[in-house]
């Protein structure tokens, strides 16, 4: 099997519902690069590199400069999927994604719904979050809770290069508005890519580690960590469950049901903050519906309630690491 | 002094769990006897000794999490002295795991036949016996012998092909009927670049075999079918239909729970394995196509009870009671000569299974069978 990166798997992805749909168009800052002086075509693709080698193939008919107006080129690009087009936007870090909320809240989540299923918006819009990129509090926020707070729009966060080529085709192919979440920090990961062309449904978790003691559900960087955790936990003798929901809308409630009937612990892991977060919204969820099932209190694992630092030392303390999972997990295993 | 070592199962694995032992200290164990349960991130399984001998040390403790080829015990005469094991123990070095396609060790090859690619594991490449080729069944992938590979290998090459339409080889098909599959075998026999080799089909892959023997008999020094298709004309349609539309985790489990006697041998690596393969584009449709041309209204196309019954090639079978697909019973009435083994405690995946006595039972097979 190829080993390709996680930013190699998006651009595959891309390139490839490019060739096989003539409605896929590809719009951002900079995804061409040197807008206006053509000896840098392709100079850039994208701030970090994800749509390099577009630009030749496609040519300027299909990927496009924009300015540095995020309202404007989203308002556009929602707009060009309600009149027949795919747009795949990039709106560079999730951090911006403020400037444009109309278009993304009030108009591309509202069309299918407010024109009574008469209308629909296959949007993507990609960006980039996360820290661990020493880019400071206004480049390195999670925020797709905010996004999963909306109804109509669909939130994913591939957690690794398969997982990320099979749910971009998944979001050019879908009628609905998407935000596709990527990982600055996991752009240069590796792993088991196929070249062939695979769609991974929204609302279908993977369940990377099997257990039968505790249930770890983590979020896109996060689960690499969780997997570490649940290797670890495992030479203690406790074998956790780790389970990637891949999008936070829709979700796949059932698999987390499912598994936390099965051992009655719960860690969730989110990089966001943790008011109002996945991490809020899954212990809702559990202590909800699986009650009953819980043997130890429900546990989080997130960042403190703090924008993210720039130093160094205090970032790493401030993103969850395999350790604090561990200690998380190993502390509801001793509760009871 | 002969060290067990943590075994490969699949080009993944580079560590695994030794979860517990079956032995002790001081048993003498048969070659293909259960010694411990090896866990990997991956898969569960129980781990059969490569060797007989009395067992002198267990070094590896349950619980402990160890590389590919490191000691887990050591087999030594009772004559040799502890000094020595001591010794044999202290100075033991784990081997850097052998490059891709060099000695024995498990690797991919991949070549193009007819405009598509072919995909193939081989292990033994070095070995001196007749090779034998693993041809897998409707739905599978050269990983439904991970734990019968690097057993075999020891005596032979071993070649598991992705049959057309599975695993990591082309998808598209010309036409998916037995002709078109048994031409991918004869490609990966003359890949082998021996004149004669051993086949070995699990389910519809025994039905291909079946057909390399009939169009191509000079070239198959045996036949092996392990839960065999090609003998009768029923077969579980349900699972067939199951497998063939099942899109969700929960539908591809409980189409794989329907392979198993012990339905908690579908992991979930498992399940994310053949979700991985029917996600890619072209494979659903290849899987249907070739169900609706071997198993046409539900029954088996093609019988090789003629064949079975007058061929001079050295036939077994191979069947697990407990198997829902296809009904062991479609083994019987075959002359004496078509040796049968079957299996108590297995379902439709017997090689997985009850893997130790298939592949001790598979040796001797074709040993018997001249090489």
């Amino acid at each position: 099997m190829p080993k390709k990166t996680y930013r190699q798997a998006i651009n595959e992805a891309i390139a490839g519902e490019m060739r096989r749909d003539h409605r896929v168009i590809v719009m951002g800052e900079d995804n061409a690069g040197g807008a206006g002086a053509p000896g840098e075509n392709d100079a850039w693709g994208g701030v970090l590199g994800v749509t390099k080698g577009l630009f030749p193939e496609f040519g300027p008919e299909r990927v496009l400069d924009t300015p540095i107006s995020e309202s404007a080129f989203i308002g556009a690009a929602a707009g060009a999927a309600a009149t027949g087009l795919r747009p795949v936007a990039e709106l560079m870090f999730v951090d911006f994604m403020g400037v444009c909320f109309d278009q993304i809240f009030n108009q591309a989540a509202k069309f299918r719904y407010m024109f009574g299923g008469h209308a629909v918006t296959p949007l993507v819009i990609r960006t980039m979050y996360g820290a661990g990129f020493r880019a400071a509090s206004q480049h390195s926020q999670c925020l797709y809770p905010v996004f999963t707070h909306i109804p109509g729009l669909k939130v994913v966060l591939p957690s690794s290069p398969y997982e990320a080529k099979g749910l971009m085709i998944q979001a050019i192919r879908d009628d609905d508005p998407v935000v596709f979440f990527e990982h600055k920090v996991l752009y240069d990961e590796t792993g088991d890519v196929p070249d062939e062309a695979y769609t991974i449904p929204f609302g279908e978790a993977n369940l990377t580690r099997e257990g039968k003691d505790v249930t770890i559900v983590a979020f896109g960087r996060m689960v690499g960590f969780a997997n570490q955790a649940a290797d670890t936990l495992k030479r203690d003798g406790i074998s956790a469950t780790v389970i990637d929901p891949r999008t936070t809308s829709p979700l796949d409630s059932e698999a987390i049901l499912d598994s936390v009937a099965e051992t009655g612990r719960l860690v969730v892991v989110d990089e966001a903050h943790p008011r109002c977060s996945m991490a809020a919204d899954i212990a809702r969820l559990v202590a909800e519906e699986a009650f009953s099932s819980l043997k130890a209190p429900i546990r989080t694992v997130t960042p403190p309630h703090t924008p993210v630092p720039f130093s160094p030392a205090l970032e790493d303390l401030y993103v969850p690491g395999p350790a604090r999972i561990v200690e998380a997990a190993t502390a509801l295993t001793k509760h009871g | 002094m002969l060290p067990i070592v943590m075994p490969k199962w699949g080009l993944a694995m580079e560590e695994g769990t030794l979860t517990a032992w079956l032995i002790a200290a001081g048993d003498t164990v048969e070659k293909g006897q259960e010694l411990a349960e090896i866990e990997t991130t991956k898969i569960a399984n129980v781990y059969e000794s490569p060797a007989a001998g009395l067992v002198r040390r267990l070094v590896a403790q349950p619980g402990e999490v160890l590389p590919v080829g490191a000691l887990l015990a050591v087999l030594a005469p009772a004559s040799a002295p502890e000094a020595e094991i001591d010794a044999f123990v202290g100075g033991f070095v784990v081997r850097d795991p052998e490059p891709e396609g060099e000695g024995s060790g498990l690797s991919e090859r991949r070549i193009e036949r007819d405009g598509r690619m072919l995909s193939f594991k081989v292990a033994g490449a070095g070995a001196d016996g007749v090779p034998a080729i693993l041809v897998h069944g409707f739905g599978g992938d050269s990983d439904n012998w991970l734990f019968n590979i690097e057993a075999l290998a020891q005596d032979r090459p071993i070649y598991a092909p992705d049959l057309p339409g599975h695993g990591k080889s082309g998808k598209q098909l010309l036409r998916g009927d037995l002709d078109e599959l048994a031409k991918a075998v004869a490609a990966v026999i003359e890949e082998t670049g021996a004149p004669r080799v051993h086949l070995v089909g699990h389910s519809l892959g025994a039905a291909v075999s079946f057909r390399v023997l009939e169009r191509w008999p000079d070239r198959v020094a045996s036949l092996a079918g392990i839960a065999p298709a090609g003998l009768g004309t029923t077969v579980n349609d349900g699972f067939v239909r199951a497998f063939v539309a099942a899109e969700r985790r929960k539908d591809v489990k409980a189409a794989l729970q329907m392979l198993f006697a012990d339905p908690d041998q579908v992991s979930a690596a498992m399940i994310e394995g053949v979700q991985r393969f029917t996600r890619l584009e072209g494979a659903r449709e290849a899987l249907a196509t070739i169900a609706r041309e071997n198993l046409p209204d539900g029954r088996q196309a093609a019988s090789f009870r003629a064949l079975a019954a007058e061929t001079a090639t050295p036939l077994l079978l191979v069947w697990g009671e407990r198997d829902a697909i296809i009904d062991p019973a479609q083994g019987e009435g075959l002359p004496e000569r078509v040796a049968v083994l079957r299996l108590p405690d297995a379902g439709h995946m017997p090689q997985m299974e009850a893997a130790a006595s298939v592949n001790q039972r598979l040796a001797e097979h074709f040993s018997a069978a001249g090489g």
